[in-house]
């Protein structure tokens, strides 16, 4: 006789026992397995952030150079109306935006080489060819633009027998090495978008009298909008928030420059008021990109 | 049909004439008049990677098939649609009929042959050039504009005037029973209401020839009976040369002026619903419209009394006890029932003869009980049924 159809009683064992009382338990279970993850994200990933978020209403002293823990809000005070934030601040949104518009320009052609027209072979090599620079070390990929861009670099290296010369480590070589660092996030979603469509919708595009470009702009483009406002979330923010980039190409300052100068021994409150600037600024972003739909993209 | 003296018309034309009442639009168009569609010789090839696809999905399915690397999806057809008719292309998937159709729409070029529409050949005219529209499969609604701009989709592209659109847009959903849509998204709608929707988008734009690639395949059955009677409706109404891909037998059967079956990218046969059913041209379309009964080789000779193959039709075939007598201008023979198949409103049953063949026998259950039926299975029988019924296949 077997027990599998009968509820447990006393004479099963005891992890028998076990597993048909948590059975009848579907909450406890869950918690079980949520716990570890939970616990993680709370205490070290909201807490953190909550630290700095406290941290930007504190003062530091001028003279002792302690911090001091009384609520105020100097530190924002200062960012809104010192000329240096504000040019700052103007300069990496103005960047991320320059970034963001280039990366999405470039990458939509590939995009729909990729989704649209290339066999599933060359399919599968571009989009390991494209994911390759992401499996890359971040600092050396930048290092090397550095060398690139050099006014001895190689780039100037090429150009100078045309009698040009290239950007050199101004923000117009950093606008070029933020867009070479983030494309691959732009081109994966709008990829992922671009092969969502369905075939048919072209095809009745064209059926009804619709040329090329007709149907790019009334059916391909809105339909891979949330797919853009995807990929635009990565392109914007890295650029909002990096620093590496910026101290090794320019010597022009970016908010990531201004916090992690000010972020050591200077003033940590003030950092992390800073910090709250990118952070206030893609909770906008965030909110613009969901009404366009890019959380059913991700 | 050609108009031919009294004396020496053939008997089969008269039946073929009565059952089905209006004239075939084929033959109401005088010589002068080029037909709607015209293919002349028309090959397609699959070749490279996407043969290789074509060719991995077409031969799962047991269709046509060529060389490693070429697929020959359609094989050399000719084929000439009157103005004003309902025209299916009927076959098994993977039998060519959706290729031709693409190729009339432009979506596919033929690698071989040429295509007219009212006799200028478009064979390479873009989609976007050529006055077709096509009611797709999934329908292809853009799920990003209203049920209003999805149909106001063609004429905003040739650039009609507001409100002649909005009158226009109006009208087709009115047609098609769904005046009042207008703002909704094809998101909100059901499967039936975004097939009609479908149907307005390309009608509103008055082609010359509409395109249907299976458009009812997705529907249930309730639906898809309502829709092909709506469908044909529609079309009578409108007057528009409908062309229509299935491979549901009934659907050509009772919606079409004219059909042609389709079988490993050849025509097999093309004719009136009635012509094609009553005779086939060949074993295929015996055996793909209605249900086969082949009586070929020795079983022929001893049951039909000929040469050749033979086919009948289930209906007409009656089954009694094996002592009942058979008619001297009928046919018959002796058999066990191997398999009964209760269907509801009729029986089917599977004969195996004496002779050698099986045949399936329909009856409707007139005062028969299922019990009955059932009942039947393993008992000896005579079947019997009019010599005019076998029909000779090929020949």
């Amino acid at each position: 006789m077997t027990t599998r159809a009968t509820p447990a009683t006393r004479s099963d064992p005891p992890l028998r026992r076990l597993a048909a009382w948590l059975h009848e338990r579907p909450r406890l279970r869950l918690a079980a397995l949520l716990a570890a993850p939970v616990a993680w994200l709370v205490l070290l990933y909201l807490g953190s952030l909550v630290v700095l978020f406290l941290n930007s209403f504190w003062l530091r002293d001028e003279f002792t150079g302690l911090v001091s823990r009384t609520f105020s809000l100097d530190n924002f005070v200062e960012i809104l109306t010192g000329p240096l934030y504000r040019t700052v601040l103007l300069r990496t949104a103005g960047m991320a935006i320059a970034v963001t518009l280039t990366t999405g320009v470039l990458a939509f052609p590939i995009a729909y080489y990729m989704a649209r027209v290339a066999s599933p072979r060359t399919r599968g090599f571009l989009v390991v060819a494209v994911l390759m620079p992401l499996w890359a070390s971040y600092l050396v990929k930048a290092y090397s633009w550095r060398l690139i861009l050099a006014n001895d670099g190689l780039l100037n290296w090429l150009l100078g027998p045309l009698g040009l010369r290239g950007p050199g480590q101004s923000e117009i070589g950093l606008w070029l090495v933020f867009t070479y660092l983030w494309l691959p996030y732009m081109i994966l979603p709008l990829y992922a978008g671009l092969e969502r469509i369905p075939h048919s919708l072209l095809e009745a595009s064209a059926d009804l009298g619709g040329r090329s470009w007709v149907t790019f702009r009334r059916v391909i483009f809105p339909l891979v909008i949330p797919a853009l406002a995807a990929g635009s979330i990565f392109t914007f923010s890295l650029t909002l928030g990096d620093y590496v980039a910026p101290s090794l190409i320019t010597t022009t300052q970016f908010i990531g420059n201004l916090i992690y100068t000010n972020f050591g021994a200077p003033d940590l409150p003030l950092a992390a008021a800073l910090s709250l600037v990118p952070l206030l600024v893609m909770l906008l972003y965030l909110a613009l990109a969901r009404r366009l739909g890019a959380f059913e993209s991700l | 049909m050609p108009i031919l003296g009294s004396g020496r018309r053939d008997p089969h034309e008269e039946r073929v004439a009565t059952l089905t009442p209006q004239a075939r639009p084929s033959d109401r168009a005088d010589a002068a008049s080029p037909p709607a569609v015209e293919l002349r010789h028309v090959v397609k090839r699959f070749e490279g990677d996407v043969g290789r696809r074509v060719a991995r999905s077409v031969d799962a399915a047991g269709g046509a098939r060529g060389a490693a690397d070429a697929v020959v999806a359609v094989a050399g057809i000719d084929l000439e649609i009157g103005d004003g008719e309902f025209f299916s292309m009927l076959g098994p998937s993977g039998s060519g009929k959706t290729t031709t159709l693409r190729m009339i729409a432009g979506f596919e070029q033929p690698s071989e042959g040429r295509i007219l529409l009212h006799g200028e050949d478009v064979t390479e005219r873009p989609p976007f050039d050529r006055d077709v529209n096509t009611v797709f499969q999934d329908y292809a609604l853009f799920p990003h504009m209203t049920v209003g701009d999805n149909v106001a989709y063609g004429l905003m592209i040739r650039k009609v005037p507001k409100p002649e659109r909005e009158r226009r847009v109006g009208d087709a959903l009115a047609m098609v029973r769904l005046s009042g849509y207008e703002r909704r998204k094809p998101g909100q709608l059901s499967g039936g209401q975004r097939q009609r929707v479908a149907l307005a988008r390309a009608l509103v734009n008055r082609p010359s020839v509409l395109l249907l690639d299976e458009p009812l395949g997705a529907l249930d059955l309730k639906l898809r009976e309502e829709m092909q009677i709506e469908l044909k409706a529609i079309q009578q109404e409108v007057g528009i040369t409908f062309i229509y891909v299935t491979h549901d037998q009934e659907e050509a059967l009772t919606m079409s002026d004219r059909l042609a079956v389709f079988s490993q990218g050849r025509i097999e046969q093309v004719g009136s619903p009635a012509e094609v059913y009553e005779r086939p041209a060949t074993p295929f379309v015996a055996g793909f419209v209605g249900t086969s009964n082949l009586l070929g080789g020795a079983v022929a000779e001893t049951i039909v009394g000929r040469a050749g193959t033979f086919t009948v039709r289930p209906e007409k075939i009656r089954m009694g006890e094996p002592d009942a007598p058979a008619g001297d201008d009928e046919s018959s023979a002796l058999g066990v029932v191997r398999t009964v198949v209760y269907l509801g409103p009729d029986t089917r049953y599977i004969v195996a003869l004496d002779a050698g063949a099986e045949l399936v026998v329909t009856e409707q259950n007139l005062s028969t009980s299922s019990m009955e039926a059932l009942a039947a299975q393993g008992r000896r029988v005579r079947l019997t049924w009019k010599r005019q019924h076998n029909f000779a296949i090929g020949g």
